[in-house]
């Protein structure tokens, strides 16, 4: 066995600098996070093991959890989820079928929304979606003639939350759009060819039955990336409606959850369970993308 | 039967422009109002495009920051230091572990790949006290070893990495090293320029993580000097954003941190859209 390592040695000098970082500052952050979920820790005092505890109360006991992060975060994940995954997909290969000159214009253009976190997104999102009528899209929208009174977008809680799906899959072409853009033009055009020949008539076939195949390392990392920022998200709600928390909870995702008991409660230990309670979440979605999209034997 | 083609090939090219303009709309509408000055930035109905452009917002950020203890170019100066290092290090770190991840069967490598992909998934909110604890005890605290370091692990980079080079087939690498090429050579003169597109991914990926880190500032940084220009700016516009008075200002601090993101994009984006094929790789 320690001969076999040591046959190794240069594939661990390549991974050494990566692995020192990713050991360092997530892998044991991490583990010290999941070994908090097990404890009350308010930041001052010593963490004290409580066992089980956190994890009984956020699934019996958590109101606020249980009627608004859980059921919200579901909601806002099986839409922009697959629906953001599908769009940058979608586009990329569209964008593939582009002249040259083009397509670089237009891969720019999809690709600058996803720039936009944190300050530029209050900048941008707030005025056009405020609530009176100086609101752009209330200005647009009244002068077209499709509504009638002023609506608030973000801080009414039946419209908060769609707000929130359509902003964030404006914004969903990231780096799961460029590696399946730079996927699909890294198929060897000679496929194609051969492909004409044994009788693929259209573009959808050829889709189907190259592309796609070719490129399931892209769909895979796409996928992942997905699953990935949408069950990460949680600063849109608050920053839309400028609230914190947001109006009736209606924007009230897992994420902001942690922060809630992290940062505002102090509450450190619990804020660890319920990121523990996350990642078996996302893990469990990974799982089923990595079912459909991983290729056998992998 | 060839018009017609015409015709679909423009329109199909008009449909992509539409969208496009649409996608970017609200960006440009970002531009605008940082140059509208204050009589247009609340004017009923509201104006999407500025009509009377103006510097006034500008200046208006200049004096604000003008009143800061320390000097902005110091700000900008860490910020420059931080990003360069950042993309460098952190593209360079992720290709070396996602070849050596692909194309080297060493004990562990399944553990490793599962590991970095599991980690992904956990929220940075939950790490960042044992975070705070791990760089004060590693004694990095106030240095740019603080800033950097934790920027470095970057799992999406090498995940991605990783994808794109389990596309390379495993002959090249051999018919490589029969030729006699040694490990480093396979990998910067193959495996790097074949990935191109995944390389350069990362390095943008990288440089918007660097450019607008502000958690490093806020948690490791304890003095001002050290602190990066996107955490300065962010001090400055959290309390501008939600009144009246500095709007505008805000407007164009968001545009400052935006540009240069957007700016780097365009400049390696040509490598991104480049392929494969031109290697003359193939299966």
């Amino acid at each position: 066995m320690w001969n076999r390592i040591w046959s190794f040695r240069i594939s661990y000098l390549f991974i050494a600098p990566f692995l020192s970082c990713f050991v360092l500052f997530i892998v044991v952050p991490i583990f010290m996070a999941i070994g908090l979920s097990f404890t009350y820790y308010n930041g001052i005092e010593p963490p004290r093991f409580i066992g089980w505890d956190n994890f009984q109360y956020l699934i019996s006991q958590d109101l606020l959890f249980l009627k608004h992060a859980l059921p919200n975060t579901f909601k806002f994940a099986v839409i922009v989820g697959p629906g953001g995954y599908a769009m940058s997909f979608l586009l990329a290969w569209l964008i593939s079928r582009l002249g040259r000159r083009l397509q670089k214009w237009v891969a720019l253009a999809m690709y600058t929304p996803s720039l936009t976190a944190g300050v530029a997104m209050t900048i941008i999102w707030q005025p056009l979606l405020s609530g009176d009528r100086i609101g752009y899209l209330n200005s647009l929208l009244l002068k077209l003639g499709w509504i009638d009174v002023p609506k608030l977008w973000v801080t009414d809680p039946a419209l908060l939350m769609k707000s929130m799906i359509a902003v964030t899959l404006w914004s969903s072409m990231g780096v799961g759009f460029l590696a399946m853009l730079a996927g699909i033009l890294n198929v060897d055009p000679v496929l194609y060819e051969a492909g004409r020949i044994d009788g693929i008539r259209n573009s959808f076939q050829e889709l189907w039955h190259i592309t796609i195949p070719c490129m399931k390392p892209q769909m895979l990392f796409g996928a992942v990336m997905a699953v990935v920022t949408t069950f990460k998200a949680g600063a849109i709600g608050v920053e839309l409606s400028g609230v914190n928390p947001t109006p009736e909870y209606a924007g009230h995702l897992i994420v902001n959850h942690i922060n809630d008991y992290g940062f505002i409660r102090f509450e450190m230990g619990y804020a660890a369970a319920v990121s523990v309670f996350l990642l078996l979440m996302m893990y469990a979605a990974n799982k089923l993308s990595w079912g459909l999209f991983g290729s056998k034997g992998e | 039967m060839k018009g017609r083609r015409l015709a679909a090939r423009f329109s199909f090219n008009a449909l992509m422009i539409g969208l496009s303009v649409f996608m970017v709309l609200p960006v440009v509408y970002m531009f605008n109002h940082a140059f509208k000055p204050y009589h247009e930035l609340f004017v009923y109905p509201p104006a999407f495009f500025v009509k009377d452009p103006s510097l006034h917002n500008v200046a208006e950020l200049f004096w604000v920051t003008a009143q800061s203890v320390v000097p902005v170019s110091r700000y900008l100066f860490n910020s420059l230091i931080v990003t360069c290092l950042g993309v460098i290090g952190v593209t360079a770190a992720s290709a070396l572990c996602a070849y050596a991840l692909s194309k080297h069967p060493f004990p562990g490598r399944g553990l490793l790949f599962s590991f970095i992909i599991l980690m992904l998934m956990f929220t940075p909110e939950a790490v960042q006290i044992p975070r705070y604890l791990i760089v004060s005890r590693l004694g990095i605290m106030n240095t740019y070893w603080g800033h950097l370091l934790p920027l470095m692990a970057l799992p999406v980079g090498v995940f991605l990495l990783k994808q794109f080079m389990d596309q390379i087939p495993d002959a090249l690498i051999e018919a490589a090293r029969i030729d006699g090429a040694g490990e480093w050579r396979v990998f910067s003169r193959i495996a790097l320029p074949v990935c191109m597109p995944a390389v350069v991914t990362v390095a943008i990926l990288a440089f918007q993580n660097a450019w607008s880190n502000v958690e490093t500032s806020a948690l490791f940084m304890q003095d001002d000097e050290m602190k990066t220009f996107p955490f300065f700016l962010t001090t400055l516009t959290s309390n501008l954003a939600n009144n009246v008075a500095r709007q505008g200002a805000a407007a164009v601090a968001a545009l400052i941190l935006l540009v240069p993101n957007l700016v780097f994009f365009i400049l390696l984006q040509r490598k991104v859209i480049s392929t494969m094929a031109h290697s003359g790789i193939k299966e």
